[in-house]
């Protein structure tokens, strides 16, 4: 048993890497700015060309603010999803969350039709994405939810959120047959996920839901420990589980699905980042788990994104290629060495 | 057996099975038994009877089809989660899933029906957990994950949880059933001792009749015919014991009060 002033070291390294992570996101992108002028933007503004100033606070700080809630919502989301199925594979996407946004944007993007075209010219590019890709979340969402409410076993609601997932995706390949290689184009752009190109109104309401789903989750830190122990004994010891269930499912689908909805279906880190921490902390405590698996997501979701910038040239690969290039090695290398997964 | 102890558990007239939408599958009907505070019950009968389906009426997991089981006088149904958890807790035969859980905090978590909203374990909770990890003799492994503990090691801890989860009748399925001849004896003196020193009730389900006919102060005998409750002596001096299992393979010997091979 680690003691808790170990802990505390921990947390405070973590913090430190945060920050890190973060002045690196900053500083790193196509122009190269130097470090003195990035803290001038925030202490010294008069004395920062205007052009590096715009592309500090216009786009690179939104950028590194999207990172950080996507990361820690998503790596939250997976380790919720872990604990509930009781299952190492389950991640953000296990109730077809992303499915049912792939098919919404497909829908959108694929179907083309008047209607879809007049949405996207009233509302805008990124809204009418984001409009389309939280219908379908929630919608595919709600199927799985009734179905769950009928269901004793938590195991099922697992295997009908594939099956969910996989009735959206032979929808899409219906899409994408009829599609031309233009519309396409643009469903395969936005299935690599993005971090930019957010305005400040779109981060608010990102981190609004956001603060609303980890708000939920305060609640069943408690239900989630004694979950450890199985169903069966959770029960014994008071715990409601068709409410637990209920909150852990409506707070899941609150931060993946507005995540989802804002910067595409990010893969990986949902799924890795709770067995990194797992295993750095070497603990299940939720109270101790959580915390540090939202930090500990944030900072790898704005380290993938400074490489995934490739500083100093105008190319920016995708993120969904880069969580899992430089993430999985490191999840592999951890397991071999540490041999456990729990 | 001292009827003038409080009781703890009455079953009344009742009905196991399970309910489906077309029919209504009975294992077990006109169940009348009764539990009184710091005794040691083993419910004893061949596999399939029904013994899991009993406990798990009582723990009210499974409703039953009919009657009422009263504890501390109270219909089991007319509890809140949060009370039940405080007067009856469970050691169950299923695996824990894979967890990086410390034998403390395991025991820990049996404290939760007490603690705050977010588990806050206060000094009056760690009282109640040293305590627990003392009375099983688990204290030196309070810092071990439970990947690393022995099986009879894993149902010390799980008794100790339930020790510290501090309630009137602690349930135990199958305690035994993984463990080596010593562990076994130990498990059930330990409970032996938890039933006489501390006042707990303690209804056990087991296949080890020998040690049951030793250590337990009632015997519940589970057959086709109903349950038969009652002590050793009222068991056997009824021929009860002979007919636990409807087999020609095995006999009771009343001289030796045990089972042997004809």
């Amino acid at each position: 048993m680690k003691t808790s002033t170990s802990y505390n070291t921990a947390f405070i390294l973590l913090g430190c890497a945060l920050f890190l992570a973060l002045l690196l996101n900053i500083s790193l992108g196509s122009v190269s700015i130097p470090l003195k002028d990035i803290f001038n933007v925030f202490l010294d503004a008069d004395s920062v060309k205007t052009s590096w100033k715009f592309i500090i606070l216009d786009y690179r700080v939104p950028k590194a603010i999207t990172a950080i809630i996507v990361g820690s919502g998503l790596s939250v989301s997976g380790l919720l999803m872990q604990t509930l199925f009781r299952n190492p594979l389950a991640g953000p996407y296990v109730l077809g969350i992303s499915s049912g946004a792939s098919l919404g944007v497909a829908l959108l993007v694929l179907g083309s039709s008047f209607f879809t075209g007049s949405l996207m010219a009233s509302i805008g590019f990124n809204w009418s994405i984001a409009l389309a890709s939280s219908l379908g979340a929630f919608s595919v969402l709600f199927a799985v939810m009734l179905a769950a409410n009928k269901l004793k076993n938590t195991m099922s609601i697992l295997i009908i959120g594939l099956m969910f997932g996989s009735l959206s995706s032979a929808l899409i390949s219906v899409l994408a047959y009829f599609s031309s290689a233009d519309q396409l184009q643009q469903y395969m752009f936005w299935s690599f996920g993005s971090l930019g190109n957010l305005s400040w109104t779109e981060i608010m309401v990102l981190t609004g839901v956001t603060g609303l789903g980890f708000f939920m989750v305060l609640f069943i830190i408690k239900p989630l420990n004694s979950l450890l122990l199985g169903e069966n004994y959770a029960k014994s010891m008071g715990v409601n589980i068709k409410k637990t269930r209920r909150i852990t499912l409506i707070a899941t689908s609150l931060l993946t699905g507005v995540i989802t909805a804002f910067s595409g279906p990010i893969a990986f880190v949902g799924l890795a980042v709770p067995h990194l921490t797992k295993l750095l902390f070497n603990t299940s405590n939720h109270k101790l788990l959580l915390p540090a698996v939202a930090i500990s997501g944030a900072i790898i979701m704005l380290v993938c994104d400074s490489i995934a910038q490739l500083p100093n040239s105008e190319f920016t690969l995708p993120i969904n290629a880069i969580t899992s290039l430089f993430g999985a090695p490191i999840v592999i290398w951890l397991l071999i060495r540490k041999r456990t997964l729990s | 057996m001292n009827k003038t102890a409080p009781l703890i558990v009455a079953v009344k007239n009742v009905s196991i099975g399970y309910q489906t939408r077309k029919k209504q599958t009975v294992i077990a009907t006109g169940i009348n038994i009764a539990l009184y505070k710091g005794t040691l019950v083993c419910l004893l009968g061949k596999n399939g009877i029904g013994k899991s389906t009993l406990l798990r009426s009582i723990t009210n997991v499974q409703p039953v089809l009919s009657g009422d089981i009263l504890i501390k006088n109270k219909s089991i149904l007319d509890y809140s989660p949060a009370e039940f958890s405080k007067t009856i807790s469970l050691v169950l035969t299923e695996r824990l899933p894979e967890s990086n859980l410390t034998v403390y905090e395991i025991v820990a978590l049996g404290r939760q029906p007490y603690t705050n909203w977010i588990g806050t374990v206060t000094a009056s909770d760690r009282d109640f957990i040293n305590r627990a990890l003392k009375e099983t003799n688990t204290t030196h492994l309070a810092a071990q994950k439970i990947s690393e503990l022995s099986d009879g090691q894993l149902q010390k801890v799980m008794i100790a949880r339930a020790i510290a989860q501090d309630t009137e009748l602690i349930i135990l399925d199958e305690p035994t059933a993984h463990l080596d001849i010593h562990h076994k004896i130990e498990t059930f003196s330990l409970l032996k001792k938890l039933a006489r020193d501390f006042g707990k009730t303690i209804l056990i389900s087991t296949h080890e009749i020998q040690i049951a006919l030793q250590l337990a102060d009632e015997l519940w005998l589970m057959k086709e015919e109903g349950i038969i409750s009652g002590s050793l002596e009222n068991i056997i001096k009824n021929n009860e014991l002979e007919h636990l299992f409807s087999s020609d393979l095995i006999t009771f010997d009343r001289e030796k009060k045990q089972f042997i091979i004809k």
